[in-house]
């Protein structure tokens, strides 16, 4: 069934077919509809969950903490600061291999304070042990939650669905709802490896002591380096069912080009149309679109970047003292290999201003004017 | 009174559960070395009210044949217990001495 759906329904939409059995969660802009209309939906009796309301969002977390350990399937959304008020918790998450899935919209983060979107509210939660996808339309977030769930599953691990605030999250376009039969064969009920249980009982997260300790870590780095294929083959399995297809990277136009940009959220959609206009006048350029951030999908992007002429990386994001955060990780990941590839590394549209096509544009310019970038930060759209 | 509990070892990655989950317990780790001072009960005027016993947190202190009994495996040497002996038959002595 098609629906006209704005980003944050879609959402909702998506952990109602996933069936999720307690959510928690505390309102923030731009995230609030995701579950007001989740709370309708339980209190309709459409959803058999519990809803439980709570102080704050790092509360929220610990609720659907509690809930994943009890074997529960749980859901939470949030936003920015609320994110940030997350962080100690979301740790807990991830080391207690919970599969808890969330979304995040994202907004900028305060002072000053905004609502709009940019990417660090997520991407400070880059080392808290959480897989992350990165959305670029409507249909993708729905699918993405269902597709989160049998990951978190699959690897013991919780996954974040990130979007863009009002670009996705307020905008409304044409979503396929999948049918529920069609999403619970794909997702059968949550069997947890283990559980909280009365008629087991176990203690959870006790002290582990030195002799111990680094071989739980050692164990989470290998189900983040299996997410990497968990992901492509629970996305491919989701597009046999649906025509709809996931990968970690989503390559526009690569193939033949020359010159890639490389791009996460929105932006990415805003550049294909870049794309389309720049090969017109015989640019050989492509877009790159990374999906997913956690874990790096290092290899494939390497496969898609070793015989490029120069690769240019769009940021909404920034690491002070350093650069654009999607760069670091690319110059990184291609570091050790064979590659020697000019990249460049633009930071744009932070707390919501627009990247538009001509910005793009602008950028591509740009990076075909130099033999090689002048600076690790170029600025686009700033009134130095 | 002495029981040592299983102490778990794990050989790799590979053996270790999900997430620390009944790792055992703690009492192979003898806390009773970390102790400085050493509390020694004078049972001539213990008036065995078992406050020590209540009060002891490792909880160190167990009862038998109805008189309270410090176990110097897992004793810290905190002092809650002379503190709180109403009669003060508890005497703190360095260890060693
Ligand atoms: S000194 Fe502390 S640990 Fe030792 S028996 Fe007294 S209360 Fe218990
Ligand atoms: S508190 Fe003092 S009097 Fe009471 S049982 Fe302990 S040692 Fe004896």
């Amino acid at each position: 069934m098609k629906k006209v759906l704005m980003g944050n329904h879609a959402i909702s939409y998506g952990a109602t077919l996933s069936r999720v059995q307690v959510i928690a969660a505390y309102p923030i802009t731009p995230q609030t509809q995701v579950v007001e209309l989740l709370s309708e939906i339980v209190a309709n009796g459409e959803l058999e969950a519990e809803f439980i309301k709570v102080e704050s969002e790092h509360s929220a977390m610990a609720a659907c903490i509690g809930a994943s350990a009890a074997g529960a399937r749980a859901f939470t959304a949030t936003s920015s600061q609320g994110l940030l008020l997350m962080h100690e918790v979301l740790h807990w998450a991830s080391r207690a291999r919970l599969p808890i899935v969330m979304a995040n919209i994202n907004r900028a983060i305060s002072p000053g304070w905004t609502i709009w979107t940019d990417q660090n509210d997520s991407l400070s939660q880059r080392d808290t042990g959480w897989i992350q996808i990165y959305a670029a339309d409507n249909q993708e977030v729905l699918d993405s939650i269902i597709i989160g769930y049998k990951v978190a599953e699959k690897v013991s691990l919780p996954l974040m669905v990130v979007l863009d605030a009002f670009v996705l999250s307020h905008t409304y376009e044409p979503v396929d709802i999948p049918d529920q039969d069609k999403v619970d064969k794909f997702l059968p009920p949550y069997n947890p490896k283990i559980k909280l249980d009365p008629e087991d009982p176990h203690a959870f997260g006790g002290l582990t002591a030195p002799n111990i300790y680094m071989e739980f870590q050692y164990n989470h780095q290998l189900a983040m380096m299996e997410a990497k294929k968990v992901i492509n083959e629970a996305g491919k399995e989701y597009g046999e069912i649906t025509g709809r297809y996931y990968q970690n990277l989503s390559p526009y136009k690569v193939d033949d080009a020359e010159y890639i940009l490389i791009t996460s959220g929105t932006v990415a959609k805003t550049t294909n149309i870049v794309v389309d206009k720049l090969r017109e006048s015989g640019v050989k350029i492509g877009n790159l679109r990374i999906r997913t951030f956690r874990p790096f999908p290092s290899e494939e992007i390497y496969e898609i970047l070793k015989d490029k002429k120069k690769i240019f990386v769009i940021d909404r994001n920034l690491s002070f003292g350093n650069t654009g955060i999607f760069f670091q990780e690319v110059k990184a990941s291609l570091y050790n290999t064979d590659i020697k590839v000019p990249i460049f590394g633009f930071v744009t549209g932070l707390g919501g201003r627009d990247v538009t096509p001509e910005l793009i544009e602008e950028i591509v310019n740009y990076g075909m004017k130099k033999e090689k970038p002048e600076e690790e930060v170029i600025w686009m759209g700033v009134k130095k | 009174m002495f029981k040592p509990g299983k102490k778990i070892e794990f050989k790799s990655a590979k053996e270790i559960p999900l997430t620390p989950t009944s790792l055992g317990d703690m009492t192979h780790n003898y806390t009773g070395s970390w102790r400085n001072l050493r509390p020694e009960i004078d049972y001539d005027r213990c008036i065995d009210c078992m406050i020590c016993w209540k009060f002891c947190p490792e909880p160190a202190i167990y009862i038998e044949n109805d008189r309270p009994k410090i176990d110097y495996y897992f004793c810290k040497g905190c002092g809650i217990c002379v503190e709180e002996c109403p009669v003060k038959c508890i005497a703190f002595e360095e260890e060693g001495k």
